[in-house]
């Protein structure tokens, strides 16, 4: 009951979203931009998170390499945008899986601990060889994939109704369910025949698939690639907020998250520095004292 | 007699310079129910643990219906034919009973989007056959204690293994819940499983077992029937001690003393599970009251509800005439109320001398070097190691600056016998010299009995008998195996 009065109530707000560009001015529309490409890497934050039961606190890994690997293959090479974006997300789920097989054996907080490290890694190459990379200053991108901002906002809108569609169906199928039961008890998950292992190590290449995949997408947007905006940690930490705000195990809590930590920067923004604060401050409330996230407490208050 | 399908030989599995199990070897057949018992800490977890391979066995052979699979990965161990119930669930937070019986069915495929038909109508099936009918469309959460180990018994039988391993299958149950479960756990029999039960002691599963292997700090020590088992020597000697020798002592007159520690009706429940059931004892001023009673049955959660570290779900508890309801564990702590706990919780990286320091830190520096003298004449050898790190030492030593009364929760856990008499000499001293009371928690009787002025048998929860040492052996002793 409850269910199927959330669903029309998420998929009247989804159609409210496609038809924003006829009310909302072109600024709006491309802050909602950003936050649909952010939306996406936090979505798939929360199949690690949510599901396998892995702390992934290098998101902005696997946006990097997926954001840098396109960058550089169009700034270089001139390769067609699909071709940089397929490239890039290729390389996330490489590089991932590189991380995600030896980190995997480890237990506790240790994977989440190497992933963190490896975004380190990430941003001091890309510093170190900043003749190549840009640097900290950025590499800008000759190719756009739009100059209107409906376009560009229709690109981000339908990339995140895919895969947002896709990550909650496979959320829900049985292969999400074998993975949730590796994340909730992995020695039991074992002991019922299965291969936990295998199970994680899918889901952490289907997290970097759509990771990589928002970071292509969000360069070309944004016609640069720079550290701070796809790999600096505090990008990471942003996806991380996001997909706890708005709900562990739902994959669309991590869309609202995002959105909703954009939005409330834009409209606190008149408070300058504090605005950061007071957003942090939000999010640290609500993950005290409902650590369901949003959508966690509407189900609560529904029974 | 027919293959077995489950045999394991030579088994052993070192964990640093601890043997936990040594050459550990049985066979079970088709249609046989086997009790592997031994007191905490004899290894036969491990043993259970080591033919899943969820702790890899450093030496020996694991046979399952002929094939040998030592070493294995968990996963494919499971798939030839091996499932385990579990004694703690963490059953997934948004899925029913019936989609938790499900996952159980699904195949190891990543590809695999949808469940079959047949998985649905077979978890059915499952859930009618262990009694969860009435709650198959419920969260985990909702559920009785009973019901979630049905739960995990459910999953454990639900792809059909030849061999099912249970841990501790009736702990936490009610004597109908009992009845239950050793009715499903027969028809497993009945249709030509092989079925371990890990259990503490052999009268919980004596009635259902066909044999029983007994095991104690890592070794076998006998094997047979339930009977011959209980008849056996060393089993004996193991759960009630050898000859028990009383170290008597001039009797104090505590009527006059008065009460030190009350407790009336306790109960304490963890979710689901009781823990303790009603529970009444009183400790007399400079008495010294040991409480015996096998893992599990409710010793640490007396001790830590007295103490003011888990919370009791009604009763009273009473100490030094004043009800402690509503205080914190610091504060009937600095009240003299004082515990050891079983998990020795010395501050490990800390010198000998620095822990000591630490549990007299509220005194003042004469009263607390003048028990510093006091506590090296009890316990010499902390003297001469005063500088050395303190991870290797007994509980008993830090925190004994002064207290009113002293809980001592298993000091003997895991301590090899010449250790253990040393404890026994110092707590004959303590007994002999000072006038401190103490509340000993013990499954060693051996250690127990001796310096106790009286004695309780906490057993599932509930006080069963109390009574003088001297009567126990006859009255409580063949309770106990």
């Amino acid at each position: 009951m409850l269910r199927s009065r959330n669903v029309w109530l998420g998929l009247v707000a989804l159609l409210a979203l496609y038809l924003l560009p006829f009310w909302v001015s072109g600024y709006v529309l491309g802050l909602l931009t950003v936050a649909y490409y952010y939306s996406v890497a936090a979505m798939a934050w929360d199949l690690l998170f949510g599901f396998a039961g892995e702390v992934n606190f290098g998101p902005s890994f696997l946006v990097g390499l997926g954001a840098y690997t396109a960058a550089m293959l169009d700034h270089y090479e001139g390769t067609p945008i699909w071709l940089c974006l397929i490239a890039g997300a290729a390389m996330a789920v490489l590089g991932g899986a590189i991380l995600a097989v030896p980190a995997l054996r480890l237990r506790g907080p240790y994977f989440g601990l190497v992933t963190l490290v490896a975004v380190l890694l990430l941003q001091n190459l890309l510093v170190l060889f900043s003749g190549i990379t840009g640097g900290e200053i950025g590499l800008d991108i000759p190719d756009v994939l739009s100059v209107d901002d409906r376009t560009n906002y229709f690109y981000a809108l339908v990339f995140m109704t895919i895969s947002g569609g896709l990550l909650l169906g496979l959320s829900r199928s049985t292969a999400g369910l074998i993975l949730q039961a590796s994340g909730q008890d992995a020695t039991e998950a074992a002991a019922l025949g299965f291969n936990v292992a295998k199970h994680k190590l899918a889901a952490f290449c289907i997290s970097a698939l759509f990771s990589g995949l928002a970071g292509g997408m969000l360069i070309f947007y944004l016609g640069t690639a720079s550290v701070g905006t796809v790999v600096d940690i505090s990008v990471g930490v942003q996806f991380i907020i996001a997909a706890v705000l708005g709900g562990r195990r739902t994959i669309v809590g991590a869309a609202i998250g995002s959105i909703f930590l954009i939005v409330a920067g834009e409209i606190l923004r008149p408070l300058g520095e504090l605005s950061t604060f007071v957003v942090s401050g939000i999010a640290l409330i609500v993950i005290l004292f409902f650590p369901g996230g949003f959508l966690g407490a509407l189900r609560q208050r529904g029974g | 007699m027919p293959a077995p399908l489950l045999e394991i030989s030579g088994l052993t599995k070192r964990f640093g310079g601890l043997v936990a199990v040594n050459n550990i070897g049985f066979a079970i057949a088709p249609g046989e129910i086997l009790g592997l018992i031994g007191p905490n800490g004899s290894g036969k977890s491990t043993v259970m643990k080591c033919i899943m391979s969820i702790v890899r066995p450093n030496a020996g052979s694991v046979r399952i219906d002929g094939r040998e699979v030592a070493g294995w990965p968990t996963h494919r161990i499971a798939r030839q034919g091996v499932g385990i119930v579990f004694q703690h669930s963490h059953p997934l937070p948004r899925q029913t009973v019936l989609e938790h019986i499900e996952i159980a069915l699904l195949p190891d495929s990543l590809l695999k989007l949808f469940a079959d038909r047949h998985v649905a109508e077979r978890a059915r099936a499952i859930a009618a056959r262990v009694g969860l009918e009435r709650v198959m469309h419920r969260l985990p959460r909702t559920l009785a204690f009973a019901d979630l180990r049905r739960l995990e018994l459910a999953k454990a039988i639900a792809r059909n293994p030849k061999v099912v391993l249970v841990d501790e299958p009736f702990a936490g149950l009610t004597a109908t819940e009992v009845a239950d479960f050793s009715e499903l756990i027969a028809s497993f029999r009945a249709e030509g499983h092989a079925v371990l039960l890990v259990d503490h002691n052999v009268k919980g599963v004596a009635a259902l077992v066909d044999r029983v292997f007994a095991m104690y700090l890592g070794e076998r020590v006998a094997e047979g029937s339930a009977d011959e088992v209980m008849r056996n020597e060393t089993v004996r000697r193991v759960y009630l001690g050898g000859k028990i020798e009383l170290a008597s002592r001039p009797a104090r007159d505590a009527a006059a003393r008065g009460t030190l520690l009350r407790v009336d009706n306790l109960s304490v429940s963890y979710g689901k599970a009781q823990a303790l059931e009603d529970v009444s004892i009183s400790i007399g001023a400079g008495e010294f009251v040991s409480i015996v009673g096998l893992n599990g049955a409710g010793k640490t959660t007396l001790f830590n509800a007295i103490c003011g570290l888990v919370p009791s779900t009604s009763g009273t508890i009473r100490f030094a005439g004043a009800d402690l309801r509503g205080r914190t564990p610091a504060q009937i702590a600095r009240g003299g109320l004082v515990q050891c706990p079983e998990s020795r919780e010395l501050f490990g990286d800390m010198s000998v001398r620095e822990n000591l320091d630490l549990g007299g830190q509220h005194l003042s520096r004469e009263d607390c070097a003048r028990q510093l003298a006091w506590l090296f004449e009890l316990f010499p050898i902390l003297q001469s190691r005063q500088r050395q790190t303190a991870k290797t030492l007994s509980g008993g030593e830090q925190q004994m600056m002064q207290p009113k009364l002293l809980i001592l929760d298993e000091p003997t856990l895991g301590l090899a016998p010449v250790i253990l008499e040393q404890l026994s000499k110092a707590m004959e001293r303590l007994r002999l010299t000072t006038d401190i009371t103490v509340l000993l928690g013990e499954q060693n009787v051996t250690f127990a009995l001796p310096h106790a002025d009286r004695v309780y048998v906490l057993e599932h929860a509930r006080i069963v008998w109390d009574g003088s040492p001297e009567r126990f052996a006859e009255e409580a002793g063949t309770g106990y195996l």
